[in-house]
């Protein structure tokens, strides 16, 4: 028998679940010398804000054991240049895409979600609810199941795809910010996003990064990950789940459909792997393949815990 | 032409070269293509807990042989591994990357400078400009004598070599940026290449800004990709008046002195 890879997102049908993480692919034009686009699922763009961002002045990378820190203060072109350079890009080429939406108020939101209405390939838009980068630290709107829902009605009423909103692991309790946005209109959540990390040079004494603090990723956040997508899927059952943190291989995807996510996204492995994507996607056939699996519906959320 | 990742690429040769180790590499589909000021990105510790690779500059490409070769200084614990491969051993390689030195100028007299093993990029380059029938005259320093990299093809591809070193151990005692006005008014180049370290790049800037010559500066950035998608590894430069944030790897490496905005 066939194996389906196919799943639907919010409504929106995909060939298979493999897409790339925010932030970690650009839009894949610098990755298609690397990837066959069309053996993803969808792209998932890097964040675009009402208007261009200069971003934050270096060191904005460090490694660190296992992954690594980044803080790069959402750069980008601004969200109608994206549309109207890289969306049509990734149109021209059949690609479907996901674009990635972020911002300082709820006002930001909404006109970015405003300027892609009727965009064309777009099947989704991913609200960045949660980048740590932003010059106004305190503030993330993922920290709060209010600021959540708020932000998340406004740009619902606005948008006219599915909205995915990309959370935080860095919360005392994940549950009532996913149902916050789902109650608020979200078609579904990207789990997770960076963790707020920091490294130190002890010879000179710095932070690694230029603003101290920034975002980890990288196998290292992976059983985070785990954790938050198998919490949420639990308590949200019928909420498709963008699962990523940390996948590098076809069991890290496979690890994530286990703990009940809908769609798996590669992030930081890109950096390493250029072809991580379409191994993974490849790779996800050949396992259904050997283990009789027909539809990764068959093992979704069925992770065992005994004891 | 578009980089390619060779997931295992056996070492051809790995030897010492003065304080530095000196790897070539078979591995045809990069040596055919790579150019002076291009990098390849390696994989430092395969499986284990530094997943980044590292950027390594091309300091040569044969492609009759079908190999490149890379040349660095083990001191972190990603050069320690690399420095530690041998003859036979596989790597993993992705390039080659980045836009190399801008040759396309009628032949004609040119200068470059070298800072470590930053020189060894540009003896490849040496070899290019005296190829296309330029006149090459070098500034190469370091540290000590034992951190001077000079090979043969720098000595065979150049008109003349200045040597300068911090501590006098070997040519002339000195910064390798102290005789560039010299040098300049001597031998009215087109174009200063440079590759070294940052502060020296700014330096070998403003010296070439003061005489009125261009220069093409290698810079060298934390990249974590490498591939144009992180915009971790970002140079400040101006465009038109306004600042902006270009990418060492996919933008560069190789920047005109006159666009970079120095912080």
């Amino acid at each position: 028998m066939g194996v389906d890879l196919s799943i639907s997102l919010g409504g929106a049908r995909l060939t298979n679940p493999v897409l790339t993480a925010s932030g970690c692919f650009g839009s894949g034009k610098e990755m298609s010398r690397f990837v066959d686009l069309k053996t993803l699922g969808a792209v998932v763009c890097k964040t675009v804000t009402p208007e261009p961002r200069l971003g934050i002045s270096p060191p904005r990378g460090a490694e660190t054991a296992g992954g690594m820190l980044n803080a790069i203060g959402l750069q980008n072109p601004g969200v109608e240049a994206f549309r109207d350079n890289d969306l049509a890009w990734l149109a021209e080429r059949n690609v479907p895409a996901i674009a990635s939406v972020g911002g300082h108020s709820v006002a930001d939101y909404v006109r970015c979600v405003e300027a892609l209405r009727g965009a064309k390939g777009l099947i989704a838009i991913e609200m960045n609810l949660s980048c740590p980068n932003l010059e106004d630290r305190g503030f993330m709107f993922a920290l709060s199941a209010e600021r959540t829902a708020e932000v998340t009605g406004a740009t619902r009423a606005a948008a006219d795809v599915p909205i995915f909103c990309k959370l935080s692991p860095d919360v005392t309790d994940l549950v009532p910010i996913a149902e916050a946005a789902v109650g608020a209109g979200a078609d579904g959540l990207s789990l997770i996003n960076t963790t707020l990390g920091m490294a130190i040079d002890p010879h000179t004494f710095r932070a690694k990064l230029s603003t101290g603090t920034g975002g980890l990723s990288g196998p290292a956040i992976k059983p985070i990950a785990i954790r938050c997508v198998w919490q949420v899927h639990r308590a949200l059952p019928h909420v498709p789940i963008i699962g990523m943190g940390g996948i590098a291989g076809v069991e890290d995807a496979i690890e994530f459909i286990l703990a009940g996510a809908t769609a798996v996204a590669v992030g930081t492995a890109n950096f390493y792997d250029p072809a991580a994507t379409e191994t993974i996607a490849r790779g996800l056939l050949d396992f259904c393949n050997r283990h009789g699996i027909t539809s990764l519906d068959e093992i979704r959320g069925q992770v065992k815990i005994e004891g | 032409m578009n980089p390619v990742i060779v997931p295992a690429a056996t070492v051809a040769s790995a030897e010492r070269f003065g304080a530095y180790r000196q790897i070539t590499i078979d591995a045809p589909e990069i040596a055919a293509g790579a150019r002076p000021g291009q990098f390849m990105n390696v994989c430092i510790q395969p499986g284990g807990a530094h997943v980044l690779r590292r950027p390594f500059s091309i300091a040569r490409a044969d492609r009759n042989a079908g190999t490149v070769m890379i040349v660095f200084d083990s001191i972190g614990p990603g050069t320690q591994w690399l420095g530690a491969r041998e003859k036979g051993d596989a790597v993993d390689v992705v390039g080659p990357l980045g836009h190399g030195f801008d040759v396309t100028a009628d032949p004609g007299v040119d200068i470059i400078v070298g800072g470590g093993y930053g020189t060894a990029a540009l003896s490849f380059l040496a070899a290019e400009l005296d190829a296309r029938g330029g006149l090459v005259h070098a500034i190469i320093g370091a540290r000590t004598r034992t951190r001077v990299y000079e090979d043969g093809v720098l000595d065979e591809s150049c008109a003349s070599i200045a040597v300068v070193t911090d501590d006098g151990s070997a040519g002339v005692q000195g910064l390798v940026t102290d005789p560039i006005p010299e040098m300049i008014k001597r031998f009215a180049p087109r174009v200063v290449y440079a590759c070294g370290p940052m502060p020296m790049l700014r330096a070998v800037a403003a010296a070439a800004a003061d005489a009125g010559v261009l220069s093409q500066l290698a810079v060298e950035e934390f990249m974590a990709c490498g591939i144009g998608v992180c915009w971790t590894c970002i140079l400040p430069i101006r465009a038109n008046g306004d600042l902006k944030h270009a990418r060492s790897c996919t933008d560069g490496p190789v920047f005109e002195g006159e666009v970079v905005a120095w912080a």
